[in-house]
């Protein structure tokens, strides 16, 4: 190949991952707000009219939809950065951090929709926890009548989001924290007489708070317009705005679409308002921060306040671990009445009668998974392989899924494929999963590849290697654990989807998700915690192979050994 | 002495984007068995001279002049077709791979059949004195016996000339002085022509090289 022509298949490399990946969002975008504006020939709608917007309104509990939505979203995303930032501020030794890290793999790598049912079973009037401490502290011999999950104000979403959140954006500020000199710059903070954790909140949070900016961003996008977790959670009457859409786009009548659409548009206002309050914020806190700093202020409370901070984000931590305990419990059940604190009666029984469903289930959710993890795995490698330093910079619009409310354009998606003839059902299901499963992929993988030794390769073609053989033979042999890493990641984000089940798969596609959330609020929390258990299940087992394929592949490779978070 | 001949021509690197050349144009003719030295100031761009060459120059810089082997314009041939062979200050040996089969990776693909290539592998590790070291893990060896390594790993692709990236100075001094007179023993046996980069005129003295000195003013 001449230069030329290598340029051109670079060309052509990054321009079909980009497409893959923008033209969806586009296209999806642009039918919601067709749709949204009464422009659907399919139903003799042939606008641009207002009238959706007008019927939006006047439905019932829209616009404390809209409000609750906003409120749960924001307040989740904040104080999930305090909490995640004072965890990280409390992990001052190497032990501490593994520790860490152990305590939050499992909360990590656990779908939001297992950990939000699990999370229902312990602090629901009748939970895990109301039985622990009842009668003997409570004086409980029914639950109580106070809404605990599904309260009005989401109070228990935003609890939710705290528990998934949380150890997220920890793990982003922890690997932030590892590219800033903490230690000496503490040290020196010290020396102008400020206490430990006063130095951390003022020296190097401003430093990693600058580094997790676009996780922070992921976050409060997928805070204001989650669904999977607000049906499991959240208050019901009125529900956030996304559940609420997407019942009005899932309704038989089908005149419920255009004001459902315009709902999935006013879902990406509230996104783009809330982004605006946010940085408004930040620029507040800055100013006050340089205040701070210009008055020479040696104490400001800060310190203390992460201190605090840490301390709930261990509990939040323990809360994590019960639900997922909780979920174990439940699903090996046979008869466990308020306000015992263990089962009466235990049993594999349904498990076994279950086992058939449950297995076609999680096969076909394991399936998927492993379909769009592999594709994303290749989009990623073609990408990260062809990208020069300005593709580099380009490669932020590849994580645009992730910013963008799920609602507000895998309906429009959904109709985007029935127009263009292209089916619903497992391939759309699977191509939907990899808009938020590349992402993902692409924040595992980028750092390794690019970091890695060029001159590896340059050894293996003085050695007479090709391209191909200098990628298969070299380049990925020893990014294993950063591409088993990887792919750990794409599975578990893939089995967490809802959504985009839901939109795409046209009711023809169950997973262990769309089961877990409709078994939810069914009546026997022992299969719904079978179905929980198993869809934390799956990502547990990717991230175990993950970490013990490299181990076992490179265990007399001293190199390459703990290369692997 | 008959042999392959490595020539620059009008030689010179400039950064993309920007017009002044790092050194002003070279030309050189190296003969086979013959070493030169290239010496200069840090940063004049030595390494990346020795990339040009070798066809691994980054996208941030553009050749000028042409590079000729055996009489061949290889200017715009890519790195794994022009036989020119590299050993860079860290030995790079691959560490997925065992040291035997570091060397297997670059041996020649006219040997063929396995007893045969694994029989020129260890035929190597032995002039290297590492003998029965074919499943070793590559970072359980020394600094000196990791370079030993390389240079066999180099020489079993039967390269056409060589190129050495300050090979030595990764290395304490009494180990440097044993794996210089290695390098150049084995150099003078295979009598293709050489070029190293060094900051340490040592390295040209002990092996009797003719030396180069680039300069960002001139090169001479």
């Amino acid at each position: 190949m001449s230069p030329a022509q290598r340029r051109i298949a670079r060309g052509a490399a990054l321009g079909l991952v980009g497409a893959g990946i923008l033209v969806p969002v586009a296209a999806g975008l642009w039918q919601t707000t067709l749709t949204a504006f009464g422009m659907v020939p399919g139903l003799s709608q042939t606008g641009p009219s207002l009238r959706p917007w007008r019927e939006l309104v006047a439905l019932p509990g829209a616009l404390e939809s809209l409000r609750l939505s906003l409120v749960t979203g924001l307040s989740a995303t904040l104080l999930a950065l305090i909490l995640s930032l004072g965890l990280v501020a409390a992990l001052t030794t190497a032990r501490r951090m593994r520790l860490a890290r152990q305590m939050l793999a499992p909360i990590l790598a656990a779908p939001h929709a297992a950990t939000a049912i699990g999370l229902a079973f312990l602090i629901a009037p009748s939970g895990w926890i109301a039985r622990l401490l009842s009668p003997w502290a409570t004086g409980w011999q029914v639950p109580p009548d106070i809404a605990t999950v599904h309260d009005r104000a989401g109070l228990a979403l935003i609890l939710g989001l705290l528990v998934k959140e949380v150890p997220f954006l920890a793990l982003m500020a922890l690997g932030a924290l590892s590219q800033v000199p903490a230690r000496q710059q503490i040290a020196s903070a010290r020396a102008l007489g400020m206490a430990r954790a006063e130095a951390w909140a003022r020296v190097v949070l401003p430093q990693v708070y600058a580094r997790i900016r676009l996780p922070v961003f992921v976050t409060l996008a997928f805070s204001l317009s989650v669904v999977d977790m607000a049906i499991i959670l959240g208050p019901s009457t009125p529900p956030t705005l996304a559940v609420a859409v997407t019942r009005w786009l899932q309704a038989p009548d089908v005149m419920r679409m255009m004001p459902g659409a315009a709902g999935a548009l006013a879902q990406l206002g509230v996104m783009l308002l809330a982004m605006l309050i946010w940085v408004t914020g930040e620029r507040a806190l800055a100013a006050v921060g340089r205040a701070l700093a210009r008055r020479g202020a040696r104490r400001s409370g800060t310190g203390f306040g992460l201190r605090v901070a840490g301390g709930l984000a261990v509990l939040l931590t323990v809360l994590g671990l019960l639900a997922l305990m909780v979920l174990a419990l439940w699903s090996v059940t046979w008869r466990w009445s308020f306000p015992n604190a263990l089962p009466q009666q235990w049993s594999l029984r349904l498990w076994r009668d279950g086992a058939e469903g449950l297995a076609s289930t999680a096969g076909a959710t394991l399936e998927i998974a492993l379909a769009a993890t592999l594709v994303a795995l290749i989009l990623a490698i073609g990408w990260l392989q062809a990208e020069g330093p300005r593709a580099r910079r380009l490669s932020t619009l590849l994580l645009l899924p992730l910013l963008i409310p799920q609602v507000s354009f895998l309906f429009g998606l959904d109709i985007a494929f029935l127009r263009t003839g292209l089916p619903e059902g497992w391939v759309a299901v699977v191509w939907g999963h990899v808009l938020y499963v590349l992402p993902y992929v692409m924040i595992v993988l980028a750092g390794p590849w690019r970091a890695f030794d060029r001159r590896l390769e340059a050894t293996a073609a003085a050695l007479g290697a090709g391209p191909v053989r200098r990628l298969i033979a070299v380049r990925l042999p020893v990014l294993l654990g950063p591409l088993t890493a990887a792919a750990a990641v794409g599975v578990a984000v893939s089995v967490a989807q809802y959504l985009p089940t839901l939109f795409l798969g046209a009711g023809r596609v169950a997973t262990l998700t769309t089961e877990a959330v409709t078994l939810s609020s069914g009546p026997d929390r022992r299969i719904a915690a079978i179905y929980a258990l198993m869809q934390a299940a799956l990502p547990w087992l990717g991230f175990a192979l993950a970490l013990g394929l490299p181990a076992l592949a490179f265990r007399n490779r001293r190199g390459l050994r703990g290369g692997v978070e | 002495m008959t042999g392959p001949v490595l020539e620059l021509q009008d030689l010179t690197i400039v950064p993309t984007g920007s017009g002044a050349a790092l050194f002003p144009p070279l030309s050189l003719r190296v003969t086979p068995g013959e070493l030169v030295a290239v010496m200069g100031p840090s940063g004049v761009g030595k390494s990346t001279l020795i990339s040009a060459i070798g066809g691994h120059l980054d996208t941030a810089f553009a050749l000028r002049g042409r590079v000729r082997l055996e009489g061949t314009d290889i200017t715009s041939l890519p790195a794994e077709a022009r036989r020119i062979g590299v050993m860079f200050q860290d030995a790079l040996l691959f560490p997925h791979l065992s040291v035997g089969d570091n060397l297997a990776f670059g041996l020649s693909p006219e040997i063929r059949g396995r007893r045969q290539r694994c029989a020129a592998v260890e035929a190597a590790l032995d002039q290297a004195g590492l003998s029965g070291f074919y499943e070793r893990d590559p970072a359980t060896l020394s600094g000196g016996q990791r370079s030993r390594a390389a240079l066999m790993r180099t020489l079993l692709a039967r390269p056409k000339a060589l190129l050495l990236d300050e090979p030595f100075s990764g290395l304490d001094a009494a180990m440097r002085d044993e794996l210089r007179s290695f390098v150049f023993a084995h150099l003078r046996r295979i009598g293709i022509p050489t070029l190293i980069v060094s900051h340490d005129p040592e390295d040209a003295k002990a092996g009797g090289a003719r030396i180069v000195t680039l300069d960002a003013g001139r090169a001479r």
